[in-house]
């Protein structure tokens, strides 16, 4: 009954916060409402991963834009943290003397510097040691590096590359399959078969014999210099660099001392144990330590990725397109509807922090200790 | 994050039910017994703060002279420096009285952001800084070529439009700022800076080699730079508007800083309406009469602003152009005082 009623009381406050704005902004005479949504945009975007147009395309399409830029860059900084979190994590632990303290330095001069400063570092690092277009830097394979960005072939798929793609999936398929043989013949047997080469093997071996046999169905679109800029290829800009290195820098710092918490949370007792049963280190660690230590793992760690996506945000001081820059800052400052904008882009954050969370519970849960 | 915040407090303001915005400014004004003016803060000549941390500028002249007509005291001012995102929603909240900052007029902020522009101080253009070392002589060699913009401005969309209809194909860096879209074209990030014309001028003076860069010949729109307030409280509008209107007037009528207080002597009377020795012009404005005096003692006349901060007097060098009196060929008009 008192939970109804708090449900109640919150939902007409919230009707009420509504209304009360509507009628403030209509007092105020600034237009409300998302009417603006399908008006044409105007204005350019340096990086669409859909095709968009200033001349034809929306401003619901420029938020779209703006929301895949915004996902680009914080899934790519969320692999890049935590494969450097764990890594680094792992060798603050080292028992060489020399790994362990520029793994713990570090930690201790990242996470001691505000992370705008060393966005504005990276950003100002990366455009200033670049080359600049006349002295662009020619890469193997054709690829152009320069202040305007990292230009790379573009591959062009002719039509049957496609058997090249079943065959990856077939590869992975018979990787796992040996996979499974192998962990079935060791739960039996106790003989530890050695797979990665047959692994390896599937993987890359059949795509290739597949590729060579549909002749070669791949060409690469290369880069050419133009007047005033590099053309054609695949563009990654020197924003988008700055501010990923930025983001999985800092967070990498983190999400080391998250793992190291979770590898100290495990009892000495279980490396001992592992030990006594002839467990390589190597082993040992992926076997004993760290299935036991993800569960400590894995809360804090939302919490680092949660952090890294709201960061992203970030991007408006160094200019990448990100949905703060083009929705909450170009799109708002065209319509002028602050209110219907900033409300939408909380939501949004919301909901991908929300989804975040959701998935890393899940993980979470499949890592709990069977209980017997 | 200083421009979410104002926004984020906006939205809280709306949602909560408190008044937004004072409605009568002029009243809140002369309580607090100073003007809060929203300014640009980087735009060298327009509004930037010196080395000793004095506002200058011709935007921040602007100001001081609504401060000098309702207080008699130029200094009795506090600006507020804003981004071209933040100074909308600045204005909208209540956070200033009124916005001096190089805004341009147009038909969709004069409607739906719930803001009225109230006479036309400057009249800009939109051009193009490009490196020397290129070689372009005009904007119509610029096809493919990179472009940093500041994010928010109409400059934005004018450049958007500019290539479209010329058929040339573009690459937008946009910041935030100015001045970082300023730095990255510094430091090669693109081709070339847009911004009004007369911003070019003003920030080619902080790139470590001005002569270096050059503005290229296209004006390639409309800029009608005004002073921004609220809509729906017509008093402080007029005063605003009237501000710039007797500025004008006094060049038209040759008063000046120098001679005003001898012009108070004077047997013409336009002068004298003008200067309140007759008429009770200023009270019809909610000011003293000698409100206009106050403004040409203390700033000057339209022509003394212009020159003192961005012509001939001040390093920018800029012309008059179609910013010179009507008489002399420009569209600076003041109607009458009567």
């Amino acid at each position: 009954m008192l939970q109804i009623a708090i449900v109640v009381i919150i939902g007409g406050l919230a009707y009420g916060a509504v209304y009360n704005a509507a009628l403030n902004l209509s007092r105020a005479h600034i237009a409300s409402g998302f009417g603006f949504w399908n008006n044409t945009a105007g204005f350019d975007i340096s990086q669409t991963l859909i095709a968009y147009s200033a001349s034809t395309s929306s401003f619901g399409r420029a938020f779209w834009v703006g929301l895949l830029n915004t996902l680009l860059v914080a899934g790519v900084g969320i692999v890049l943290a935590t494969i450097a979190g764990f890594v680094i994590g792992i060798a603050r632990l080292s028992h060489n003397w020399l790994v362990a303290r520029l793994a713990g330095g570090y930690v201790e001069l990242v996470r001691n510097v505000p992370l705008l400063l060393q966005l504005l570092f990276w950003y100002n690092a990366v455009l200033k040691s670049l080359p600049l277009l006349r002295g662009s830097m020619a890469l193997p394979g054709g690829a152009i590096l320069n202040n305007r960005g990292l230009f790379l072939p573009q591959p062009v798929f002719a039509a049957n590359f496609s058997t090249v793609v079943l065959a990856l999936v077939v590869g992975i398929a018979g990787a796992i399959g040996l996979n499974v043989w192998a962990r079935w013949r060791r739960e039996r047997t106790g003989a530890d078969p050695h797979i990665l080469w047959p692994a390896l093997a599937s993987i890359f071996g059949l795509p290739l014999i597949a590729f060579a046999v549909a002749g070669f169905p791949l060409h690469f679109s290369l880069p050419q210099m133009g007047r005033f800029n590099v053309n054609g290829g695949v563009e990654v800009l020197p924003e988008f660099a700055a501010l990923a290195l930025a983001l999985s820098v800092y967070t990498a710092a983190f999400i080391a001392e998250v793992v190291r918490a979770g590898v100290l949370a495990v009892s000495h007792g279980q490396t001992e144990a592992a030990q006594a049963l002839g467990l390589r280190s190597g082993q040992t660690l992926r076997l004993v330590v760290l299935p036991q230590a993800m569960r400590v793992i894995v809360p804090p760690l939302t919490s680092q990725y949660l952090n890294l996506i709201k960061n992203s945000s970030l991007a408006v001081v160094i200019g990448y397109p990100d949905l703060v820059q083009v929705f909450a800052g170009t799109v708002l400052n065209i319509t002028g509807q602050a209110v219907e904008v900033i409300a939408l882009t909380m939501a949004v954050y919301l909901a991908i922090s929300l989804f975040t969370s959701v998935v890393m519970n899940l993980y979470a849960r499949a890592t709990v200790i069977a209980e017997r | 994050m200083k421009r979410l915040a104002t926004a984020f407090a906006l939205a809280t303001a709306l949602a909560l039910g408190t008044q937004a915005a004072p409605a009568d400014t002029l009243a809140t004004v002369k309580q607090r017994g100073e003007l809060i003016c929203g300014a640009n803060g980087t735009l060298a000549g327009f509004g930037m703060p010196d080395p000793q941390g004095n506002w200058t500028g011709f935007d921040v002249d602007f100001c001081r002279a609504i401060a000098a007509a309702i207080f008699n005291d130029p200094q009795k001012v506090k600006f507020v420096p804003l981004t071209a995102k933040d100074r909308f929603t600045a204005l909208q909240s209540g956070e200033i009285d009124v916005l001096s900052r190089n805004t341009t007029w147009t038909l969709s902020r004069d409607t739906s952001l719930g803001l009225d522009f109230p006479a036309i101080t400057y009249f800009d253009g939109q051009g193009f800084m490009v490196r020397k070392a290129l070689k372009v002589s005009s904007a119509l060699e610029l096809n493919d070529a990179s472009v940093c913009v500041q994010q928010g401005t109409t400059s934005e969309l004018n450049l958007a439009d500019y290539f479209r209809s010329n058929h040339m194909s573009l690459k937008t860096v946009t910041f935030a700022t100015g001045e970082e879209a300023l730095k990255a074209y510094e430091s090669g990030r693109c081709d070339s800076y847009t911004t009004d014309s007369s911003g070019l001028y003003g920030e080619r003076q902080e790139l470590s080699e001005p002569s270096q860069h050059i503005v290229l010949p296209e004006i390639i729109s409309k800029e009608p730079l005004s002073p921004v307030v609220r809509q729906g409280d017509n008093q402080w509008t007029d005063i605003v508007r009237w501000t710039h209107f007797v500025m004008i007037d006094a060049e038209e009528l040759g008063i000046n800083k120098g001679n005003v207080d001898a012009k108070l002597k004077s047997d013409d009377p336009e002068t004298r309406r003008l200067l309140g020795v007759e008429g009770q012009y200023g009270e019809a404005l909610g000011l003293t009469n000698d409100w206009a005096y106050r403004i040409i003692k203390h700033i000057g006349n339209y022509g003394e602003s212009f020159e003192r901060n961005i012509g001939q007097g001040s390093p920018l060098k800029i012309v008059r152009g179609l910013n010179a009196l009507w008489t002399k060929g420009g569209l600076q008009y003041g109607p009458p005082v009567r």
